[in-house]
């Protein structure tokens, strides 16, 4: 079966039901992708496929057969999306461990939704927990990357 | 940003309450003190190193500033400072960083980060715990940055052959003042290197109008592009060549171990190499691991897979008994009867046989869960007798320790390699998955990633204790003449020492015998109760129930009484003084292992950051039908912290936090930036408290697995518009903690304001569907 990875085709040949999450973090090294719960409640597993924003942890490799996968790692070449611009911007992080998945999620967000309201933001960022609590500053950097996106 | 940026900025209006001085505390003449209102400080040219006295120095390694451990000078003026301390979210491993490199005038665009191994003998303590590092540090991190540049400065007059005064170290080089001419930091370096370091007495403090970087709020954090890339390592990331990976299926009690376990089943799961049974340790176990089956894999997934198939009969052992809505009576049982006395003050008995009114009230706060965002992790790589550890740990030079005496080995043939944590909150200073890493490394021979699931971190954490307070207030004369408070809370000395059944002297210190009221007739007990699973710390600890407990009660004396909460709040703290509590309480009072003098309980500037966050919040001002606010302070990690919550609830009972004010004195703070980010997200950890956390145990087993039944807040459920209001001072007012100190004040201002809003009183937590059903 044939995948993209951040751009790169790959030929995998597992495990069907395994996890997305596990390839990109065991077998690739694209630990950007973070573990948080395995189950689809937190978020700090997301990607992109083609372009939406997934949780990687309850993807099977065997529905990814053609598809295009981004990571962290591949989100921009120099980490300069506007979202990863407004994250630093707005001094987002604190452990950082959620960050990732948060990241990935929004830009999916902006992906689907070029001006996103209030409430469409908080819809969209209520999976992604940050146990460090930085919510008030997810949600003016996602603000700020629409405005600038 | 905006509301720390707004906070600093507009607060200068403010009177500035200036703490005593150093010697006047030494002195001990601080009575009716604390509370000087003093003039600013007058820049002078430089400020002797003369430490005040912190607790650091009674923590193992004690506290190092040499600066040939912590600075290094590269030809191309590259500086390579060390960070001791983990980086857990706090900010640390910036800010003690940024304070050596602020006294040594290096530029900060050209240092570097290193975070030490743990090796307590050469950093000093290294156990990231208990809001000390700025606490314990920022002195120690002071001189040593100071030392550097002296040092530099020397190595260029000695170049120059003039004087000492003749040259100054500015912005990452040397100037020659007459001259005008300057050598760079990294032109010196190899000559500065040789020279011997500079004595206590030699040092020489910057003065805090040339600070650079202390107290402005502009370093960002070293990792922030790391962390937006996806290339900031944690544990859960650590790969190493060779590496196998585990997880263990454990027993669902504790206290319990596997009885019998078939792995035929697991070994067949492709990529399955090995089962291996890991011995439990009889209580008290330290942060022993809890035993169970290892199943070791070629990856995550096949390890998983294994452990599922895996069967395991287990014997529970005697906890099996512990059922939280059982317990839970038997505390009350214990609250409501008298306890082991550990405070007393005039005569309670008394107080309450010649009271007009007797009020009498029960606070309830369930096991609640640390749940970093990062599940424990660790990697050990065992080979004959040494061993190397990669852990996501708080305390590294505590988990050599532990490593090498499992292993039976020197200390000296332990290396720990700390990563970033992904979350702490007290639950990584166990480090019970570090030691599980090694048991099976050793029994393997291979290097060994031991991954907890999220399940596995739910269900076999060290658990935020489940408390009950029982507080009995005697009103005479319009006035609370008597307080006597019960509490009943399992202790987490149960890991260390055979179960003490109620709290010791350290977690009573914890916001419970430290509590500096003016009530003339107190009286502080705690009853029994046994643990029966792994307690442990929990950011803020006991300061948690113990706060809510106490300043709900304060609110509803005050409407008791027909006064202002936040008036009456201030009437109940008194007036300024230093409150000395030390002969009153019956054993001896825990005080964060600081010496009182330094950090002396200040009732004065308590009472300010209650006027303080009062203001900012715009206390008194008209609410809408439906809203509310609600205030509490407290005093935890020689911090004050004042919390003003609004809350709105709607028809339905639904609660929405739309604005928090809170005030902190930390004294000398070197990170605002950094300071706001812990208060608002003590304000997310503590309205999740309040809201939503519960762990509850059912014949012995943790019944929540899961973020599904182990409910956090998440984004948009309030608590998104956090303004911190820090009260200023200079380097003479000793810095004190700041990650912890914000979470205790918040659920009762939260139930405050609720009252305020609904005229309805929570008094058991958490809230979950109280107001709705
Ligand atoms: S790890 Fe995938 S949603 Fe939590
Ligand atoms: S920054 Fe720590 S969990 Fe989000």
């Amino acid at each position: 079966m044939q995948v993209k990875i951040n751009q790169q085709a790959k030929d995998f040949s597992g495990d069907p039901e395994m996890p997305l999450m596990w390839y990109l973090r065991d077998q690739l090294a694209l630990t950007g992708t973070k573990f948080g719960c395995g189950t689809g409640l937190c978020g700090a597993c997301t990607v992109h496929v083609d372009g939406k924003a997934v949780r990687s942890c309850v993807t099977p490799m065997g529905e990814l057969s053609g598809k295009s996968v981004t990571t962290i790692e591949g989100l921009h070449p120099t980490g300069d999306h506007p979202v990863q611009k407004a994250w630093r911007a707005a001094n987002v992080p604190q452990c950082g461990y959620c960050q990732p998945g948060q990241i990935m999620n929004a830009a999916g967000l902006l992906n689907e939704k070029k001006n996103p309201t209030d409430d469409d933001i908080v819809q969209a960022m209520q999976g992604n927990i940050c146990r460090c609590g930085c919510y008030q500053r997810i949600f003016a950097a996602v603000k700020s990357a629409a405005k600038g996106a | 940003m905006e509301s720390f940026a707004h906070s600093v900025a507009k607060y200068h209006d403010q009177p500035i309450l200036k703490n005593v001085s150093r010697r006047d505390v030494l002195k001990g003449i601080v009575t009716g003190g604390g509370l000087v209102v003093a003039a600013q400080f007058v820049p002078t040219a430089m400020a002797a190193y003369d430490p005040y006295p912190t607790g650091a120095t009674g923590m193992p390694g004690g506290m190092v500033w040499d600066p040939h451990v912590y600075v290094s000078i590269a030809k191309d003026g590259t500086v390579t400072i060390v960070s001791h301390r983990s980086e857990m979210g706090t900010g640390s491993r910036t800010s003690l960083p940024m304070v050596v490199a602020d006294e040594m005038e290096a530029d900060w665009s050209k240092v570097k980060i290193v975070q030490a191994e743990g090796d307590e003998a050469k950093y000093g303590n290294q156990d990231t715990d208990g809001s000390r590092s700025v606490r314990h540090f920022i002195q120690p991190m002071r001189a040593c940055g100071a030392a550097m540049r002296q040092m530099l400065e020397r190595a260029a007059a000695a170049t120059w052959a003039c004087s000492d005064v003749d040259v100054r170290a500015e912005n990452h080089k040397v100037v020659h003042i007459p001259s005008g001419n300057s050598l760079g930091f990294g032109e010196l370096a190899e000559a500065a290197a040789k020279l011997p370091t500079p004595s206590a007495k030699q040092i020489n403090l910057k003065d805090p109008s040339q600070f650079r970087y202390i107290g402005k709020g502009k370093v960002q954090i070293i990792d922030l592009h790391d962390i937006t890339t996806g290339k900031a390592n944690y544990a859960q990331d650590i790969v190493v060549p060779g590496m196998k990976f585990a997880v263990v299926a454990r027993p669902p009690v504790v206290g319990g171990k596997a009885k019998s376990f078939d792995e035929a089943a697991a070994m067949k799961v492709p990529g399955v190499v090995k089962v291996v049974q890991i011995a439990p340790t009889p209580a008290p176990g330290k942060f022993a691991p809890l035993g169970g089956v290892a199943v070791i894999a070629d990856s995550t997934y096949a390890a998983l897979k294994g452990r599922a198939a895996l069967k395991v009969t287990w014997e529970d052992g005697p906890n099996a008994a512990y059922d939280s809505e059982k317990f839970k009576e038997q505390m009350a049982a214990s609250a409501r009867n008298p306890g082991k006395i550990e405070r007393n003050e005039g005569d309670i008995d008394a107080a309450i046989k010649g009271a007009d009114k007797v009020i009498e009230h029960e606070y309830y706060i369930p096991h609640g869960h640390h749940a970093t965002m990062e599940p424990p992790a660790a990697v050990a790589k065992v080979t004959g007798d040494k061993a190397e550890i990669w852990a996501c740990v708080q305390s590294p030079g505590g988990t050599r320790g532990d490593v090498a005496k499992l292993l039976g080995v020197d200390e000296k043939n332990v290396k720990v390699n700390v990563t970033l944590l992904g979350g702490g909150f007290g639950r990584k200073s166990k480090c019970d998955f570090a030691l599980e890493a090694a048991t099976l490394s050793k029994a393997t021979g291979m290097p060994v990633k031991v991954v907890w699931t999220r399940e596995d971190d739910i269900q076999h954490g060290f658990y935020h204790s489940v408390s009950y307070q029982h507080v009995t207030a005697a009103i005479k004369g319009g006035k609370v003449v008597g307080w006597r408070q019960r509490s009943v809370s399992p202790s987490l000395m149960s890991n260390f020492m055979p179960d003490p059944k109620r709290e010791s002297a350290l977690e009573l210190g914890l916001g419970l015998t430290d509590t500096p009221f003016g009530v003339p007739n107190l009286r502080l007990e705690t009853g029994e109760a046994p643990a029966m699973a792994r307690i442990g710390w929990f950011r803020a600890v006991n300061n948690i129930p113990h706060a809510f407990a106490m300043q709900s009660m304060i609110a509803e004396l005050a409407h008791e009484l027909g006064k202002d909460p936040k008036d009456f709040l201030l009437e109940i703290i008194g007036p300024a003084r230093v409150a000395d509590m030390r002969k009153t309480v019956s054993s001896e009072l825990w005080h964060y292992g600081d010496p009182y003098e330094t950090y002396p309980i200040d009732t004065g500037r308590l009472a300010n950051v209650v006027r303080l966050a009062a203001e900012k919040a715009g206390w008194g001002r008209k609410m809408e039908k439906g809203s509310g606010l609600g205030i509490a302070a407290h005093r935890c990690f020689q911090s004050y912290v004042c919390s003003v919550v609004e809350v709105n609830v709607d028809s339905k009972g639904n609660v929405n936090v739309p604005r928090v004010d809170t005030a902190i004195d930390c004294g000398f703070h070197i990170n605002p930036e950094r300071v706001a980010s812990q208060i608002e997200g003590a304000a997310v950890m503590g309205l999740s408290i309040a809201k939503l956390v519960e762990i509850t145990f059912k014949n012995g087993r943790v019944q929540q697995s899961n973020f599904h039944d182990y409910q956090v807040l998440r984004i948009g459920q309030g608590a998104m518009d956090v303004r911190t209001h820090i009260v200023p001072h200079g380097p003479n007012v000793p810095s004190t903690g700041v990650g912890e100190p914000g979470v205790p004040p918040f659920a009762p201002a939260f139930y405050n304001a609720i009252f305020a809003a609904t005229g309805k009183r929570i008094r058991n937590l958490p809230l979950r569907d109280q107001l709705t059903a």
